[in-house]
């Protein structure tokens, strides 16, 4: 027995040591925290004069700079800590907004401190969670029942009109009350029919349920599975659009905006304090409708709004308008709407509807030219109630609606997907009136159903904490082996260390891996399991020396026999790993990843790793005794 | 080092009795009074804030009690500067602002305090991960017993599963009776626990097995004691290092690692003794012997 590695294994376990190295290295280089200004407008760089003015400005409120740069058409100026970071982006948006309005956007960011030679292979330290880091991270549920009544709503107008253009014509033709249903009923079989034709070629999306009831025919229709999985989907996907635009305007570098499950969309921003400013941003759950004024009637000469119609506020007055309850297009057709100037120099926004949306309001405005059109407003508002179901309490959110009118406005000529909103008063109504249209685009309602925030003091304390403990946890497990099993607990400390650099490297190389603080509790857990399957072969060669073996022998069959007993037992961790993984939440889930992580790298080093060296010292060569 | 001879199934009656008192302890002090649930699992709203010089707990639950949150609870955390708000989950349309709100009021008081970590959970985000947690519990369990029947027999399977349950409920028990918060992390603990308590019990069982195969003398209770001796040095190793990293955790890991490291602590010493009095002592109890190991003779029926 010469136990002896054959070069490549050698080779293998040096390249490997060199692999952990590198890339765990650039979590020596920490993060700057650090202010990014770049110019609102797309492709306008940013100038030294702007970076001095903000430079200037910190300089007059004592906040201390670490370092300033220009770089990528932004300026970048770094802080020793997050604190002075917090200050300096409040201290330099104020002073940007008093000389270049509107002008600037300051943002949080992070910069990187790792020198260039380890950039330029791709390393980089790893992402730190929010727990370490500070910041806020929310978790919204879109609603979806409302996204289907409005689907529904949406539905039951067009169908209306397709129904009259090919002249069938239906009793009645409604959304039912409570269930996102939609039931009509008509006179005659054979116009049932009719209409069953036109549903079945351009209502896919339904199933038809036919009765009759009394003389009547009645037609029941409720979505598909496949309908409603596209609806939930889409409702998602619009939301997650919206949000990502809301949250750029916020100014955070590195924002997460994720979809989590069938209706939950996850939103983390780094660095960020201000809670309920970025909440009012980032929930603001609205919708719009775009209705007809009633032109039949004058809301001065009526009491009750007459059949069909609602009487609504005006925003910013004590107007009143009597609507159609019908709408011509909602938010989900609106694809853009922004701020501008018409050719005489008056402020207007630009609106830009979707096809179906384009057609529909089209076929209104032209029948209505002189009318008045409206711009109805509804901001849905959570309220949690605790309700008894089946015998148990559980609590049930539900929406409710605030509806007002932000624009009332005349036709002036029939159009389509491509109109102006003006006679607004200045460019800020404009500004506003865009940014309530666009905030009105999502499909569906949503609220918060989780919210955590870590203020960046207790992330650092965080990040000490765990430090603090791993190298204590390991400085005890390091002594304990050597003290026990002499020069092989060397080569086990060896391995473990080798471990950690292996698992910090993997941890900084894997796109989204991010550390949590019971991330870090993984990597302590791992330096005292890690030393198992050390512990393990040891025991074995032990036990053969005792049993009279020769010590090369001994060593060879301590390997090889302990190695299935490693793989057994690291297998049930690994499983629970996946558990762990499939349940966790954030910061849970960074557990589960450094714990399987480590265990895998774990059994590279102490069975490879430590079988290399020992083979490089006892290996070729008669042994008397082994130092175990 | 010679070889250690303890006669560890001596006592296996008495400590098997002791296991089923502290299991069924447990069990009592669960369906008893449950667990103290922390916020992940509840719901509602917590805020963590410090304060230049030790806090005032009573005017902070005086100036609470005048708000809407009168059924918001106060302490201290870690240290007598910080102070801990917990607010249940309330009803109407600012149930996510509770967390900026307290800020506000407290700031109010004392323009100095600092927000340091607010925590809101929804009442369906709590109800749901509860759910999950202890699907998550099951799942764990069941694939650990199809792991260890395709490793091992059934025997074997049974008795690991039974004494991951002791262990699992043992340490339950222990954040039950001692009205520990029991939040994401500490269950996170749990399922670590499982992994590492099945470790050692695998790595125990593996020998068991093999001396049966090899030893021709002896009875069951002396292989098993022998099996025990030669396995005795790894395992108490092991969970000597892991309890040493474990309990560094908790003494400098911070207020918010602290339940997740007892509840390490707590498994990891109830798995390593259930390996021995639970695992090993309960393949004695099904008569373990060494037909449960000889290869399955084939017998071919020969009637026409």
């Amino acid at each position: 027995m010469l136990n002896k590695y054959p070069l490549w294994k050698n080779l293998l376990v040096v390249f490997i040591t060199l692999f952990g190295f590198i890339y765990a290295i650039p979590n020596l280089y920490p993060d700057d925290p650090a202010v990014q200004i770049t110019a609102a407008k797309a492709g306008v760089e940013t100038g030294q004069n702007v970076a001095d003015t903000a430079l200037q400005a910190l300089q007059q409120a004592g906040v201390v700079v670490k370092g300033d740069e220009l770089a990528n058409k932004s300026a970048l100026i770094r802080f020793p800590d997050a604190e002075a970071q917090i200050r300096a982006q409040s201290v330099v948006k104020d002073a940007l907004q008093t000389r270049f309005p509107g002008q600037y956007v300051v943002a949080l960011n992070l910069a990187p401190t790792t020198p260039d030679w380890l950039r330029s292979l791709g390393a980089s330290p790893m992402k730190l969670g929010l727990d370490l880091r500070g910041g806020v991270h929310f978790l919204m549920e879109v609603d979806m029942d409302r996204a289907l009544d409005t689907r529904i709503g949406n539905t039951v107008g067009a169908m209306r009109e397709r129904f009259r253009e090919e002249g069938v014509f239906a009793k009645l033709l409604r959304k039912a009350a409570d269930a996102p249903v939609i039931e009509m009923t008509f006179a005659s079989a054979e116009k049932a029919e009719q209409a069953r034709t036109i549903l079945r070629k351009e209502y896919r999306d339904f199933l038809i349920e036919e009765s009759t009831v009394g003389d009547d025919i009645q037609l029941k229709l409720t979505f598909t599975e496949q309908a409603l999985r596209d609806i939930q989907d889409y409702a998602v996907d619009q939301n997650l659009t919206s949000i990502r635009n809301r949250v750029n305007e916020l100014g955070v570098s590195e924002p997460v905006v994720a979809r989590q499950g069938i209706n939950r969309i996850v939103i983390q921003l780094p660095g960020v304090q201000d809670t309920a400013e970025a909440k009012r941003t980032i929930g603001k759950a609205a919708n719009l409708e775009f209705r007809m004024v009633d032109w039949e009637h004058d809301i001065m000469n009526v009491t009750r709004p007459p059949v069909g119609t609602e009487i609504h506020t005006v925003r910013n007055s004590p107007r009143q308008v009597l609507l159609k309850k019908e709408n011509i297009v909602t938010g989900e057709n609106v694809i853009d709407a922004r701020p501008n100037y018409d050719q005489n120099g008056q402020p207007m926004v630009s609106v830009t509807l979707d096809n179906a949306g384009g057609k529909r309001m089209l076929r209104t405005t032209t029948a209505h030219v002189k009318d008045s059109m409206a711009v109805l407003f509804i901001e849905s508002k959570p309220e949690t109630r605790e309700i008894i179901e089946n015998g148990q309490k559980t609590f049930k959110t539900v929406t409710r609606d605030f509806k007002e009118a932000i624009s009332v406005a005349t036709i002036q000529g029939a159009f389509g997907s491509n109109f102006q909103i003006t006679g607004l008063d200045s460019y800020d109504e404009a500004k506003e009136l865009a940014l309530l249209m666009r905030a009105g685009a999502l499909a569906a309602p949503m609220y918060f159903v989780e919210e955590r925030t870590v203020g960046p003091s207790l992330g650092a304390q965080n990040i000490e904490a765990g430090l603090k403990s791993l190298v204590v946890g390991f400085v005890l497990v390091m002594g304990f082996m050597v003290v026990y099993y002499k020069l092989f607990g060397v080569l086990a400390n060896l391995a473990l260390l080798m471990n950690v650099l292996l698992l910090v490297a993997c941890m900084s190389l894997i796109p989204g891996a991010t550390l949590s603080l019971p991330g870090m509790a993984g990597i302590v857990l791992t330096v005292g399991m890690a030393v198992d399957a050390n512990v393990l072969i040891f025991e074995r060669i032990k036990e053969e020396l005792r049993n009279g073996v020769s010590p090369q022998m001994a060593i060879h069959s301590g390997y090889d026999r302990a190695f299935l007993t490693i793989l057994d037992a690291n297998i049930t961790t690994l499983l629970v790993g996946l558990i762990l993984f499939a349940l966790g939440s954030g910061p849970v889930k960074g557990f589960a990843v450094t714990l399987s992580l480590g265990i895998l790298t774990s059994m590279f080093t102490a069975i490879v790793g430590t079988r290399a060296i020992v083979n490089l010292i006892y290996g070729g060569r008669t042994v008397k005794k082994l130092s175990v | 080092m010679k070889t250690l001879n303890f006669r560890f199934m001596k006592y296996r009656k008495l400590l098997g009795g002791l296991s089923i008192l502290l299991v069924l302890g447990s069990i009592v002090s669960l369906s008893t009074q449950f667990l103290a649930l922390g916020l992940d699992f509840t719901g509602g709203t917590q805020i963590e804030v410090e304060y230049s010089k030790p806090a005032d707990l009573e005017a902070v639950r005086g100036v609470l009690k005048q708000s809407p949150y009168a059924s918001a609870t106060v302490q201290h955390f870690g240290r007598s500067e910080e102070v801990l708000v917990r607010v249940p989950p309330i009803e109407g349309e600012d149930k996510d602002k509770v967390g900026d709100n307290v800020v506000t009021l407290l700031q109010q008081l004392d323009p100095e305090v600092k927000k340091k970590r607010v925590e809101f959970v929804g009442p369906q985000v709590g109800e749901e991960l509860r759910d999950k947690s202890g699907l998550a519990l099951l799942i764990a369990m069941g694939m650990m017993l199809i792991y260890i029947t395709l490793r091992f027999q059934f025997k074997f399977a049974l008795s690991g599963v039974v004494a991951l349950f002791h262990d699992v409920i043992i340490t339950l028990g222990f954040f039950s009776v001692f009205r520990l918060q029991f939040d994401l992390t500490a269950m996170a603990a749990i399922l670590a626990v499982i992994g590492y308590s099945l470790n050692d019990t695998i790595v125990v069982f593996d020998r068991v097995r093999e001396n049966f195969r090899k030893m021709r003398a002896g009875t069951p209770e002396e292989i098993i004691d022998g099996s025990l001796n030669q396995t005795l040095s790894r395992t108490l190793m092991t969970s000597f290092t892991t309890l040493l990293v474990v309990f560094a955790l908790a003494a400098l890991g911070g207020e918010l690692i602290f339940g997740f490291a007892i509840a390490l602590i707590v498994g990891i010493g109830v798995g390593t003794y259930s390996s021995i009095y639970v695992a090993s002592n309960l393949l004695l109890v099904q008569n373990i012997s060494r037909e449960d190991f000889l290869e399955k003779a084939e017998v071919v029926d020969d009637m026409p």
